[in-house]
């Protein structure tokens, strides 16, 4: 039941919060930052709750089953595991940090802003929590739509075009999504008669080739761009630097996070032998997507699309490291989102932070922060060391485990991935240089951080140390469902190991394969 | 006929009642209200006649109707849609300087036109309803005559009507004289034996297709739609856009289904090009349009070809998922007019794009009942837009019909692109306020129009969130009418 809180309360938060306009102007934030608050201290609670050691035995912590319409096999499925749980703990996180940041930013609408923001939020822990298909679908598209809003009514001077990118990208996928779920729904039931979108039901479907990989495809479609990967990455850096801080936030932070998680959650589990297959090429995107999101982010003088593109260079360490298909790497990859949502959202925040302040954003008229606004450079420095990879944080050791999983998989591509990271320090020195250290162009006052933005930022400066330096408790939450994503690649292993004993000229063959794997 | 057979014909009955006494009020004394109260009360009392007949299995009245689940249920759908589109004529007209108490009269005749289609099981029936809705319409759409679109429109639908149903009747005349019959069961017999459709039967069909394709508005026999959408008043379109749609598409899968017609390749191939066509030209003819009625006409296109998808699918998931299309599609479209009506004046209906602009700032709540309206012909979740869409997606998968299945996927999104840009107009800031005052509008029709908008709007997130209600009395429907859902 407390899954089915936490999205009910964002939900209600969020009406609350739209129709509280009428009583009072500033009675929305707070009752979105308590709605948010009240959720992250459930995540919190359960995770203290939830010792590492019974999280060994199963996967799942919680679970939760409700008919919802049963003539079509929909129910209403909640399951909380580790990575939901890490998820989980990001989302509320992230969520508290951007009602904070909007309390001075937004000022029209406020009450109809809460109530989108909420609502991404729902539709976010929905995605991370809902284990029956046509549930995730459902709250798939539940967070666009709010997106669509926030990036369209509170952003920048070009909103309305990316809003309207954002959307068609991201919902044209979703539907090629919506046709191979349908896919799977018939297969199975088809084979088994027995209808249904549930996600645990459907795992051992087998199929023909052929309609594994069309499927898998379509499932692909809807998270590779969400993630996104390089041929389909041209919305983000529109709606990532068009949006509001809030809204750049949650799309860094999060948004992109729910295509990293379908990944592991339905793609790897799903479709095990056509994702081998693809593995190669999947791990080539990712690849380029880490050099050619490097070298844009060079490039531009716009400090948030900067930022964008760095999101994209980082996400290419995520397809490369769900693809290695081993544990390493998939540590990693979840080490990676969470240290990614931290410590890009962070540069958002700042992004913010100096749009407020100068009402530009282009970095090209800033210049000598360093003196006028210390505080803000430290902060700013500390997460620009993390987009860099610098070892002590968190991004370091995402970077450390994908690379040494992807490795294993995959060596001359993880070569090429390494001189992204060389890229990356080119790229995020030149924000420090160009920002902070540079004469001043123009001598306008730069007020230092105030105490709430302070409350802000220095909380995400804790966590991204933390994770840097004691990384461990996020790895152990995150092992056992790690390993149950990976089950369906780890079976044959066994198997070829038990045929060592019996046969041996082919076993050194599969060792061979083994290796490569 | 027997007494029997009174009753079960009531709704019809109670209509046909309903239309007599409101001419006899009007010849003794003209008032709006009293007008409208008598046929708000007869729609509810047909409506509430149904209850008579649920669960009702097949009551033959030999040779012309036949009273069934699908009958009863699309009779209530029209009824209803009927009684919400009349609440919102009365806030529309009365408004208006016309005279508005005969519209009352023509809007009886078609819901009766309508309701006498989905239960007709002989042509003669079949005719006689679709002309009843049809010359009704005539006068509806021009209506209010002093203005400027509206003879246009008015003369537009009245030629060609009349031109299809010509071609409707010789269809049936080629199909009486190659079978014989004019009784659908009579027909399926005689088609019983054929594995090929002979030349003069297929002749026969496709002109039928061509006279009831008119009326459905699908491609290529859509040129009348945007017009006469554009030119009757925002009730009437809604109007057409929903009743006329479903009273015909109704007798459509009617016939189909007790011919069996899904046997013959040539049909399912007319059928195929006529879904794909319409989905394409509707959505893309609809993207270059800055009115948003004609907009709305061209998405109804659209529309009709999901509805063709799953009518292809020709099994019972598909009649299922053709008649949770249409419930959704009918609260979504009536909402929409509904505001395009709400927010008219007396000289025009608010119906360029720029009348929308800023809608947010200065309406939020009717802005947000057309979101909401507009989110569900795109298909989003939260709405029943999107249950609806869902249900034709898993009849067109369950039947591998993939070209169609990827060409209403591809459609989806171009479609919402005229959608959100709708939406993006009302969420613009506007630039000065030039705040006119509001014009207070009296308690009954304030009442009128926006209680219906809201009865719809909570209507649509009802069956967006919580469809098994819905779902189960659809698949009841079609339990108990074992006939025509056979296959």
């Amino acid at each position: 039941m407390i899954l089915l809180w936490m999205i009910v309360i964002l939900m209600a938060g969020g009406l609350l919060a739209w129709l509280s306009k009428k009583w009072h102007p500033e009675l929305p934030r707070w009752i979105a930052l308590f709605a948010v608050l009240a959720d992250f201290i459930l995540a919190v609670y359960l995770w203290l709750d939830a010792p590492t050691a019974t999280l060994g035995a199963s996967p799942w912590l919680l679970q939760l089953e409700i008919p919802w319409i049963p003539q079509w096999g929909v129910n209403f499925i909640l399951a909380l595991d580790g990575l939901s749980l890490l998820m989980l703990l990001l989302t509320f996180f992230l969520g508290i940090l951007c009602v904070l940041i909007s309390w001075r930013e937004i000022k029209v609408k406020t009450g109809f802003f809460h109530f989108n923001l909420l609502w991404v939020l729902a539709g976010i822990t929905g995605v991370f929590l809902t284990m029956d298909l046509f549930l995730f679908y459902f709250f798939w598209e539940v967070m666009l739509i709010p997106m669509y809003f926030l990036i369209g009514v509170w952003g920048h001077a070009n909103r309305n075009y990316a809003a309207y990118k954002f959307f068609i990208f991201t919902q044209a996928s979703g539907l090629l999504m919506l046709l191979s779920i349908l896919g799977l729904y018939f297969i199975h039931g088809a084979q088994t008669g027995i209808y249904t979108f549930n996600y645990f039901e459907l795992l051992g479907t087998s199929m023909a080739p052929e309609a594994a990989r069309l499927l898998m495809f379509g499932f692909l479609a809807a998270f590779l761009v969400k993630l996104p990967v390089v041929p389909f990455h041209s919305w983000l850096p529109d709606a990532h630097s068009e949006a509001p801080t809030a809204g750049s936030v949650i799309l860094a932070g999060l948004l992109l996070k729910t295509g990293a998680y379908g990944l592991l959650r339905f793609v790897l589990p799903l479709f095990p032998t056509a994702t081998v297959e693809f593995a190669p090429w999947a791990m080539l995107l990712g690849a380029v997507g880490i050099i050619y999101g490097a070298i844009l982010a060079y490039s531009q003088t716009d400090l948030k699309r900067l930022v964008a593109y760095t999101s994209v260079s980082h996400m290419g360490f995520i397809i490369l490291g769900v693809f290695a298909f081993n544990e390493w790497a998939l540590q990693g990859v979840v080490m990676q989102m969470i240290a990614h949502g931290l410590s890009t959202g962070a540069l958002f925040i700042i992004a913010g932070f100096l749009y407020e302040r100068l009402h530009t954003r282009d970095i090209g008229q800033m210049g000598g922060f360093w003196a006028k606004a210390p505080k803000m450079g430290v902060i700013a420095l500390v997460f620009v060391m993390a987009s860099l990879g610098l070892p002590g944080l968190g991004n370091f050791i995402a970077e450390f485990l994908t690379l040494v999983g992807s490795w294993q998989a995959n060596n001359w591509l993880t070569v090429v991935a390494t001189i992204g990271l060389v890229l990356a320090t080119a790229y995020s020195l030149r924000i420090m240089q160009k920002v902070f250290y540079e004469p001043a162009p123009t001598d306008h006052p730069l007020p230092d951080l105030t105490a709430r933005e302070m409350l802000i930022a220095v909380p995400m400066v804790v966590l991204i140390l933390w994770l840097g330096l004691y990384p461990q408790p996020v790895l152990d939450t995150a092992r056992p469902s790690i390993n149950q994503q990976l089950q369906a690649y780890q079976e044959p292993e066994v198997e070829e190991k038990v045929a060592v004993v019996a046969e041996i000229p082919k076993a050194e063959l599969n060792i061979e394969k083994v290796k490569k794997r | 006929m027997s007494q029997t057979d009174f009753l079960h014909l009531m709704p019809l009955i109670i209509l046909t009642v309903a239309a007599l006494v409101n001419m006899l009020v009007v010849a003794a004394w003209r008032n709006h209200k009293i007008i409208y109260v008598i046929s708000a009360v007869s729609f509810v009392a047909a409506f509430l006649s149904l209850f008579e007949l649920r669960g009702i299995t097949a009551y033959t009245i030999y040779p012309l109707f036949v009273i069934d689940g699908f009958g009863v249920f699309y009779i209530g759908l029209i009824l209803a849609t009927a009684l919400l589109i009349s609440m919102l004529s009365y806030a529309y007209f009365e408004q208006r300087e016309e005279q508005k108490e005969e519209y009352y009269i023509l809007l009886i005749l078609s819901t009766l036109g309508a309701c006498t289609l989905v239960i007709s099981t002989h042509f003669a029936s079949l005719f006689l309803g679709l002309e009843v809705l049809s010359v009704a319409l005539y006068s509806l759409i021009s209506y209010l005559r002093a203005r400027k679109r509206s003879d246009e429109a008015g003369i537009k639908y009245l030629i060609l009507a009349a031109f299809s149903s010509a071609f409707l009747l010789f269809g049936m005349a080629l199909v009486y004289f190659s079978v014989g019959t004019m009784t659908f069961a009579g027909i399926a017999t005689a088609m019983a034996g054929l594995q090929e459709l002979p030349l003069l039967l297929l002749t026969g069909f496709g002109m039928m297709i061509i006279g009831i394709g008119f009326k459905l508005s699908v491609v290529p026999f859509h040129m009348w739609t945007p017009d006469v959408y554009e030119g009757a008043p925002a009730p009437v379109t809604a109007f057409i856009a929903t009743v006329s749609k479903a009273g015909v598409l109704g007798i459509m899968i009617r016939f189909f289904m007790e011919v069996d017609g899904f046997r013959y390749p040539t049909l399912i191939t007319i059928f195929t090009i006529v879904a794909i066509s319409s989905m394409i030209a509707g959505n893309l003819l609809a993207l270059m349009q800055t009115n948003v009625k004609r907009i709305l006409a061209y998405s109804s296109i659209s529309h009709l070809g999901y509805l063709l998808v799953a009518f292809l699918a020709g099994n019972r998931m598909g009649v299922e998922a053709i008649t949770f299309y249409l419930v959704a599609y009918f609260i979504t479209t009536v909402g929409a007019f509904g505001v395009v009506a709400m927010l008219s004046d007396p000289e025009q209906d608010a119906e360029l794009l720029e009348d929308y602009r800023g809608l947010l700032w200065r309406r939020p709540w009717t802005a947000t009942a057309f979101t909401a309206m507009l989110l569900s012909l795109a298909g989003i979740p939260l709405t029943a837009g999107f249950v609806g869409k869902f249900y034709v997606l898993a009849a067109g998968v369950n039947e591998q019909l993939w070209l169609l299945v990827a060409m209403l996927v591809l459609n989806s999104v171009i479609g919402l692109y005229y959608y959100i840009k709708i939406i993006a107009v009302m969420f613009q800031q506007p630039e000065a306020e030039e705040e006119t005052p509001r014009r207070r509008l009296r308690p009954s029709i304030y009442v009128a129009s926006v209680g219906t908008l809201a009865i719809l709007t909570l209507l649509l997130l009802l069956v967006g969130v919580y469809p098994t209600a819905l779902v189960d009395i659809i698949q009841n429907v079609f339990s108990s009418a074992p006939a025509m859902v056979n296959r």
